[in-house]
């Protein structure tokens, strides 16, 4: 029987590969005027940039698709590897689409990569978006307010709609519809891993960072009526929750390797912007949409390494995730020179060895070619886990 | 840091006035429990050392701890013992060599141990790991953390939406948080009068640094740099000692022009200026003297460098103002070095090639810091088309001596030198070599001709 969402997991994966951004200059050909805003990893407010009209785009990097030429000649062999092939791609023309790109306040890196951007495309729109690491309504949020207001301003004087708070307040009605089914989506991956792989959902929601939110939601929706109607059998995999691949992604392969090694990715935080709002973002009676925004972010954003901890303890909200989806263990993947999550690491491991949780860990770069060693360590950690209940 | 060139016969006046500044500054901190003294452990950039001493809490800052670790050749193992816990032979050094020396007793470069910390103040300035370093000891300590989010300068000037977010946390969040450690009040008298000392410091440093544009150049804006900035970036800003140590340091150095004497490196003082440089980027620290005298003895003087400005830019024109004393802390936090956009940051290092005469500048690029070190291959592209002036590449690290190699570096060094050897007589409109952009940007086209970089 053909496999009722293949045709969908397909359109996915064509939209997460068209690195030229056709999409993206299709959507330009129908909205006349329209700008495409590219942004990095991990956040930005999506729905601001909606509001007034321009289509966000996330940038992922080049995965393991391109050569990488000139890219490499403006980084250091110690640098993480999304830069070199972000670098890449715009240099052959491939970001020609866009109209100007965000750098959120993730680390060093993005942040330096927002100036070199400044120098090496001045015509460009570039902004960075310093997210506030202060969680203060009335300091961090009054400043990030600020600063969205001042994306607003500046994309309009590029030629973006001037900022409407009705316009606001339906763009993150969407959101949270959207938000709402991607939350379905992972209750059905924790639910039934064998009837949504994690690497088909990865595919269904990266999909998203190049759509505008509603046609997003639709596809959601679709993919998620479809794999309902798939005939399965349960499977006895070992149900993991993979972290630290929050903003370089691992190559496609490479989660299909993990699954195929007797893995369940059953949470990850591959797309962590899409889900960095933990629930929907509520305006309250008579407030600014903004104001509800950035409460939002305040107050609801995810857990993660390039948000501040404050009184808080590193890596308990990952335990909680781990017992809320009923997850065996843990596997810590980050990008090879990732100082976020490599700085996070022995923080978390050692949470999760206080909490009993068996954990591994490897490092990767988007263009890794070669997975065998990992599949075989993912291997051994899920047979560990099946047999003794712990790594060893 | 804050360790003397010791070599000299004979050390000068405001040598032995630094020298007996940390001294005493270690001896309280070695005391700091028996006497009741609260500890602070902050960052060297965004630093508020008046606010901290104006509540006589005594800071501890852990990157002047792992530099230290370095000179003495203390880091290997320091680091070692953080990999074997688990951190990464990918991240900051300096975070793992703060971990081991934590981790082996926390015994401080006087060789006495250092207190805990009462409070972890967290200044988020121009380094994101800071952040992550933090969280690292807060579960080490189990201490209280108050943290400063200091905003990025992306487009090189401070807005009043910047300013009026660091002061409102410096006002609600890290003031109140100080107090409490301390005890008492916040005096605002005390704090204008200690912003009051920190100028006039600043004002002579600026002086000192300036001092260069002489030739021969009296000083080693970077090698001998560091110990310049010592007081004003650690603990000491913002006191009378600072002021005393800065007066004495500029008469020297003013002496020095007057005489006609070049600067003192570790074997001495330098007799002939050939080369002069600007430096981008910090020192490593494991072979510190070792990677002096690659220049010293080849008669290069590094008339500036950007690693003195990352606890302060001064040679701009800012100053701590007693008058509007937290507007004036935020700005401070706001324009350290590393807190520039790169566009800002090229802007500095072109006026510095051209005020300060340079014949070539250099970038040290050091593994363990993205914040220097994201950006610099395109810098060195851009500086060179701006100005004309050659630039060197070359990398280490700050305190993991496996990435120092002696001799690739000493031979990138002295091929570069041989770059300016080369273009002698030739002013900045003479082309310079394109750099290769497939290959590793570092690499001339035309080397040969150019004299060669490896």
């Amino acid at each position: 029987m053909t496999d009722p969402a293949f045709a969908l997991v397909e359109r996915a994966h064509s939209i997460v590969d068209d690195r030229k951004l056709s999409t993206v200059a299709h959507w330009k050909d129908n909205h006349l005027g329209g700008l495409a805003i590219g942004h990095m990893p991990i956040y930005v407010p999506r729905p601001l940039i909606e509001a007034i009209g321009c289509l966000p785009v996330a940038l992922f990097g080049g995965g393991d698709a391109i050569d990488i030429i000139r890219g490499d000649s403006y980084f250091q062999s110690y640098i993480c590897h999304i830069p070199r092939s972000t670098v890449e791609l715009a240099l052959s023309g491939d970001f020609d689409a866009l109209d100007g790109v965000l750098f959120p306040s993730i680390c060093d890196v993005i942040r330096n990569l927002g100036g070199m951007w400044r120098m090496l495309f001045p015509k460009a729109y570039t902004a960075y978006v310093d997210l506030p690491q202060n969680f203060d309504r009335d300091i961090g949020g009054k400043f990030y307010v600020l600063e969205m207001r001042r994306i607003a301003r500046e994309l309009q004087e590029r030629g973006a709609q001037p900022l409407d708070p009705d316009a606001l307040r339906e763009c993150i009605a969407l959101e949270n519809e959207r938000r709402a089914v991607i939350a379905e989506l992972d209750a059905l991956r924790r639910a039934e891993p064998w009837r949504v792989k994690a690497s088909e959902a990865y595919l269904i929601v990266r999909a998203g960072g190049a759509m505008e939110t509603k046609s997003h939601t639709l596809l959601l929706r679709e993919f998620i009526t479809a794999v309902q109607q798939r005939t399965v059998r349960p499977i006895d995999n070992v149900r993991v929750v993979l972290v630290g691949s929050f903003c370089e992604q691992p190559p496609f392969a490479l989660i299909r390797a993990l699954e195929k090694s007797g893995c369940d990715i059953v949470d990850d935080d591959f797309q962590l912007g899409m889900r960095m709002i933990d629930g929907p973002i509520e305006i309250a009676e008579g407030e600014d949409p903004l104001d509800a925004l950035a409460r939002a972010y305040l107050d609801k954003g995810q857990e993660t390494a390039s948000r501040y901890i404050g009184d808080l303890i590193k890596g308990a909200s990952l335990v909680r995730r781990v017992k809320e989806c009923n997850a065996d263990g843990v596997i810590f993947a980050a990008a090879s020179f990732c100082d976020p999550a490599l700085l996070d690491q022995p923080m978390i491991e050692a949470a999760l060895t206080k909490a009993s949780v068996p954990h591994t860990s490897f490092k990767f770069a988007e263009n890794l070619g070669q997975f065998s060693v990992i599949r075989e360590q993912a291997g051994a950690f899920s047979d560990a886990v099946k047999l003794w209940g712990a790594a060893s | 840091m804050s360790e003397q060139v010791d070599s000299h016969d004979q050390k000068d006046k405001s040598q032995q006035t630094q020298k007996r500044m940390i001294g005493e500054h270690f001896d309280k901190l070695a005391r700091a429990k028996e006497d009741g003294k609260k500890v602070v452990y902050t960052f060297v950039p965004g630093n508020v050392t008046e606010l901290l001493g104006a509540l006589d809490l005594l800071p501890v800052l852990p990157e002047i701890n792992a530099l230290q670790s370095g000179m003495r050749k203390r880091s290997a193992g320091y680091i070692a013992e953080a990999e074997k816990a688990g951190h990464s032979e990918d991240v900051c050094t300096y975070v793992k060599c703060d971990v081991g020396m934590q981790k082996s007793g926390n015994i401080g470069p006087t060789g006495t141990k250092l207190p805990d910390p009462d409070l972890l103040l967290l200044s988020y300035t121009g380094c994101f790991t800071f952040m992550k370093w933090f969280e690292i000891l807060k579960q080490e300590y189990n201490c209280p953390v108050v943290m400063l989010h200091v905003p990025y300068q992306t487009e090189g000037n401070i807005t009043p939406e910047m300013r009026d977010y660091v002061t409102s946390q410096l006002e609600r969040n890290v003031i109140p948080a100080l107090e409490k450690v301390a005890g008492k009040k916040l005096d605002r008298d005390a704090l204008a009068h200690r912003m009051q000392l920190s100028a006039k410091a600043e004002e002579d440093l600026v002086a000192v640094w300036e001092s260069a544009k002489h030739r021969p150049s009296p000083i080693d804006g970077y090698f001998g740099g560091v110990y310049y900035v010592g007081p004003i970036f650690s603990s000491f800003r913002g006191s009378e000692d600072a002021v005393t140590y800065y007066r004495e340091l500029r008469e020297e150095v003013e002496q020095r022009v007057r005489e006609g004497r070049g600067p003192m490196t570790p074997d001495g003082e330098q007799k002939q200026e050939k080369y002069r440089l600007v430096v981008e980027g910090p020192p490593n620290w494991t072979s510190f003297h070792d990677f002096w005298r690659m220049f010293s003895k080849e008669g290069a003087t590094v008339v500036s460098s950007t690693y003195t400005r990352v606890g302060g830019l001064y040679d701009t024109g800012f100053r701590h103002d007693y008058r509007r004393p937290i507007d004036s802390l935020a700005d401070y936090c706001l324009g350290c070095y590393t807190n520039l956009g790169l566009p800002t940051r090229l802007d500095l290092l072109e006026r510095y090639i051209k005020d300060y005469q340079a014949d070539g500048f250099l970038v040290n690029s050091v593994k363990s810091c993205n914040s220097f070190s994201v950006g610099q291959l395109l810098m060195l592209r851009k500086l060179e088309e701006r100005t004309g002036v050659p630039g060197g590449f070359i990398e280490s690290d700050l305190v993991d001596p496996r990435y120092f190699g002696k001799a690739n570096i000493e031979n990138r060094i002295q091929s570069f030198l041989q770059v300016l050897e080369a273009r002698r007589g030739k002013g900045p409109g003479d082309p310079l070599p394109k750099r290769s952009e497939g290959k590793r940007a570092l690499t001339l086209i035309d080397d040969q001709k150019a004299g060669g970089l490896p």
